[in-house]
């Protein structure tokens, strides 16, 4: 992938200004690049990545394996969608291997989420099984670790 | 006998006459302060590789414990020598021609001990690494420090090379990639300083421990030009590239005699590098080489946000082109490098290293190292142009 949108990933907030220098480029043309790209659609948003632990009213997070029947048009693509447009529904993927469908939700309470797969998930057309799973820790997200314990270990001054 | 003047009467004169670091003192006073933001590390940010580390942890669980042959494991040995036949085109026999070291520290020790006899001239370039001058010296060799200038980009010269060579001098040492200045040679200046050493049939020892870390051009290394690995002891080690440090871990590649007579001194003075530093370093010429593309990627961005920031504040600064050092120019602003060093720390926490530790020709300069996370580099950056901003 290129430099710039590495930098972007990493950090979404830096500055044009900044970025050119670290690209060896005006912020102008850093300016006009992410344009060209959000235009695209290749830069789709930008979000801050939350630790949720750290907050009071954190949210439970769960992960459901579907299997679906494949409509004869269309596949997987259009049950998919179906899931995907529920605002609860955080992440939708096509798997290979014993399931299809990988569903990441985002719920107040486990009794939220439960309640998402047997009202709303199980009866969907289409879907023929959900095993659920509740996500307990995280330590690692969207290539952040979320520990921040790590200090510097290094002399403060060597040759 | 207890007093301590009685006992520093008893260390040697070689020892005594050899100042301290200019680098220690500067971390004395460093260490002693809180939320310092430190560009004067001369080692990655980086941690290891976990690759690197799990073979290491590997290796402990298998029992590995014990001491290798004085030449240090055969398979890193091998890996060793096609690792520098793909680098540089010129290939060493992992048997005779490649001796494990423990960092490129005790490379450049035996290299100089193996060779100097009292009284024998070393040349070398400052701003230089800070070992260079007291091994030297430790071997009761005469140092002779070849100042570069700013005006060649810290680049050595023939020329200069033809103003401090005397018929007493039998070693040339070589930095480049250079630390402290981040200079690299281009294939040219390497074959012109390769013709003068034949001329004058000197010994070069060449410290090419950053080789890996340049950012514009490829290194081209002194064992490259056809004559010189017959006179040529090359040094290397896992330091820089693969965020080793630590690890202690270096290497020497030298015709037979001149490894053997190296050997000599390592097998009486260190007996073998460590093994689990060795079995990590197989692991590291395995499968290393999308880690140091990373880093070394990282290292460039900062690279040049650093010099764009010293361009914009108005400090002159040859853009580095190796290693991960900026050696920018602060002479204008009337201080000598270590009063400009400390009333930065003083004012704005920031600490670099002043020009001076490195050599005379040090003076006007701080060096500032790029291994360093990114916001600590902005952030320091933003200090700087403050602090020169009330000057």
């Amino acid at each position: 992938m290129n430099e710039l949108l590495e930098l972007l990933k990493q950090n979404a907030l830096e500055s044009p200004e900044n970025l050119a220098k670290l690209l060896g480029t005006t912020a102008d043309d850093v300016k006009k690049r992410i344009a060209q790209y959000e235009k695209e659609g290749v830069i789709r948003a930008y979000q801050a990545i939350v630790n949720e632990e750290k907050l009071d009213a954190s949210l439970v997070t769960t992960v459901i394996e579907v299997k679906v029947t494949p409509e004869s048009e269309g596949g997987f693509d259009r049950i998919a969608d179906r899931i995907s447009r529920f605002p609860e529904v955080e992440a939708v993927y096509l798997m290979s291997g014993t399931f299809d469908l990988l569903l990441f939700i985002k719920g107040r309470t486990m009794r939220e989420a439960a309640g998402f797969v047997s009202e709303k998930l199980a009866t969907m057309p289409g879907v023929t099984s959900t095993a659920t799973h509740f996500m307990m820790k995280t330590y690692k997200q969207n290539g952040i670790v979320m520990h921040t314990g790590e200090g510097d270990e290094r002399l403060k001054v060597s040759p | 006998m207890n007093d301590s003047k009685s006992l520093r009467s008893r260390i040697a004169q070689t020892v005594r006459d050899i100042p301290r670091s200019g680098i220690r003192d500067f971390f004395d006073i460093v260490s002693a302060r809180e939320d310092v933001i430190s560009l004067g590390i001369g080692e990655p940010d980086f941690v290891t590789p976990w690759h690197i580390r799990e073979a290491a942890v590997l290796a402990l669980d298998r029992g590995v414990t014990s001491y290798t042959s004085n030449m240090g494991l055969l398979p890193l040995r091998r890996g060793i020598a096609q690792y520098v036949e793909r680098k540089t085109g010129v290939a060493y026999r992992p048997e005779t021609e490649v001796l494990i070291t423990v960092g490129v520290s005790e490379g450049l020790d035996l290299a100089v001990r193996a060779l100097v006899e009292p009284g024998d001239e070393v040349l070398y370039h400052e701003p230089s690494y800070v070992s260079y001058n007291p091994l030297i010296q430790f071997a009761h060799g005469r140092p002779i420090a070849i100042q570069t200038k700013k005006e060649n980009g810290f680049r050595l010269t023939r020329d200069e090379l033809e103003a401090y060579c005397t018929p007493k001098a039998k070693i040339l040492l070589l930095n480049y990639p250079n630390n402290p200045t981040g200079a690299i040679l281009s294939r040219k200046d390497v074959e012109e300083i390769a013709a003068f050493a034949i001329e004058r049939d000197l010994i070069v020892l060449t410290d090419e421990i950053y080789d890996e870390l340049t950012y514009d051009r490829e290194h081209f290394s002194l064992i490259s030009v056809p004559g010189m690995r017959e006179r040529t002891i090359y040094l290397h080690g896992f330091s820089k590239a693969w965020a080793m440090t630590g690890w202690r871990m270096g290497f020497t590649c030298a015709p037979p005699e001149l490894t053997e007579a190296m050997m000599k001194i390592h097998q009486y003075t260190m007996l073998c590098a460590p093994i689990l530093s060795q079995e990590a370093s197989i692991e590291a010429l395995k499968h290393a080489e999308g880690d140091i593309a990373f880093m070394k990627a990282e290292y460039r961005k900062r690279r040049n946000f650093i010099h764009a920031s010293f361009e914009e504040m108005g400090i002159p600064c040859i853009r580095p082109e190796g290693a991960f050092y900026a050696f920018a120019d602060v002479s204008r602003f009337g201080m000598t490098s270590k009063e400009f060093a400390l009333r930065l720390l003083d004012e704005q926490n920031v600490a670099c290293v002043p020009g001076t530790a490195f050599g005379k020709c040090g003076e006007g300069f701080i060096r500032c190292s790029y291994a360093t996370a990114l916001d600590d580099i902005k952030e320091a950056m933003a200090r700087i142009a403050r602090f020169v901003g009330k000057l």
